[in-house]
């Protein structure tokens, strides 16, 4: 319960930063809000506004943004059985389903008892809700009175920003590589294609690399069982910094 | 056009989220997907670090944000919070703008 809140709070000061840059790019208050309320995943949010803020087309903006949120599907895979839900609540728990919720849950799961991963999911996914969309608030509504924005320097933080979500998945060589081929890979498009464009180009990258085998997960003998743990095994030392806890049951008949 | 971006996105994402709890895991669950799903992030937010860092209107170039992107790195490597990495960018790319050494 501590753990949730302390995520809560640490996800809060981002979604600070999310509101007032959103705000600087040009989005309204209730757009801001409505990303944080309906969207509900960083990284995805971040996108939209800094390629619409950039002077990319709406389409690419979308698409960015879209393409970000493709690992959430991953960890709906990973955390659906074990939360066992139906009807409305199963919508809440795909709203929910983001790195830190799934990381906390995950860390939570043990052989016998679901309880602890069930407890994890929802105390982390109502604490960074709720945290996420007031720090979105404040964050939105402070900035706007402030004045111009490049005095500010706050088109460096926009990158910065990005960075810093980018930071806790380079642990490897490999992805370090991955990133640099694909930083290139859009610049050297950039003054040939319209805005938005160069950075999702750099998704081919990443699926390229994907289908010559290139692996972030650590190295296990691929039975189906290892094989479907070791994908969230980089998520919970990214999310949560620590070693990976308890083991993984994927064979529960409940 | 805003409005549109906003919502298009917002109903793509949580589709992609509901759909990790409505198909089988058979389905999904195959080392392509999985590795693609690890590298997208990857890709796109390096590729938005650059394109955000060093694009001027369609053009490659180095202004005050190059500066505040290197103390992010900074930050990042003193383990600073994400609140704190984005704020020293900001700040240092108006230190410069302010005291004239960068545009």
């Amino acid at each position: 319960m501590r753990d949730s809140l302390s995520v809560g709070i640490a996800v809060g000061a981002y979604g600070l930063s999310f509101g007032a840059l959103s705000t600087i790019t040009g989005l309204s208050v209730l757009q801001t809000q409505t990303l944080s309320a309906l969207m509900f995943t960083g990284a995805s949010q971040f996108a939209l506004i800094g390629v619409l803020g950039a002077g990319g087309g709406a389409a690419s903006a979308v698409v960015t943004s879209v393409l970000l949120g493709v690992r959430n599907t991953l960890y709906g895979l990973r955390v659906t059985r074990s939360l066992d839900v139906s009807g409305p609540k199963r919508l809440l728990a795909a709203q929910f389903t983001i790195d830190e919720t799934t990381a906390m849950a995950l860390s939570h799961e043990t052989v016998d008892d679901p309880r602890a991963f069930r407890l994890g999911f929802w105390t982390t996914g109502l604490a960074v809700y709720l945290c996420w969309n007031c720090f979105t608030f404040i964050g939105a509504i402070s900035i706007s009175s402030l004045g111009d924005p490049r005095k500010l320097g706050l088109d460096a933080a926009i990158p910065a920003g990005f960075l810093a979500l980018l930071w806790p998945r380079l642990k490897r060589r490999s992805a370090w590589a991955l990133a640099v081929v694909s930083a290139a890979f859009a610049l050297a498009l950039t003054p040939a294609l319209r805005p938005g464009l160069p950075v999702l180009a750099a998704a081919v990258v990443a699926v390229l690399a994907a289908t010559h085998g290139i692996d972030l997960a650590p190295p296990e003998p691929s039975s189906p069982t290892t094989a479907q743990s070791s994908g969230t095994e980089v998520l919970r030392t990214e999310v949560l910094g620590n070693a990976p806890t308890g083991s993984t049951d994927v064979e529960r008949t409940q | 056009m805003t409005w549109i971006a906003v919502l298009a996105a917002t109903a793509g994402c949580f589709a992609l989220k509901l759909l990790g709890h409505s198909v089988p895991e058979s389905i999904l669950d195959r080392p392509f997907v999985r590795r693609s799903a690890d590298l997208l992030p990857i890709s796109l937010l390096s590729a938005l670090v650059a394109v955000q860092t060093f694009v001027l209107s369609q053009q490659l170039g180095l202004d005050a944000r190059v500066a505040g992107v290197c103390a992010a790195v900074i930050a990042l490597l003193l383990r600073a919070p994400f609140f704190v990495v984005v704020l020293v960018a900001a700040a240092t790319a108006a230190s410069l703008r302010a005291l004239g050494w960068a545009s």
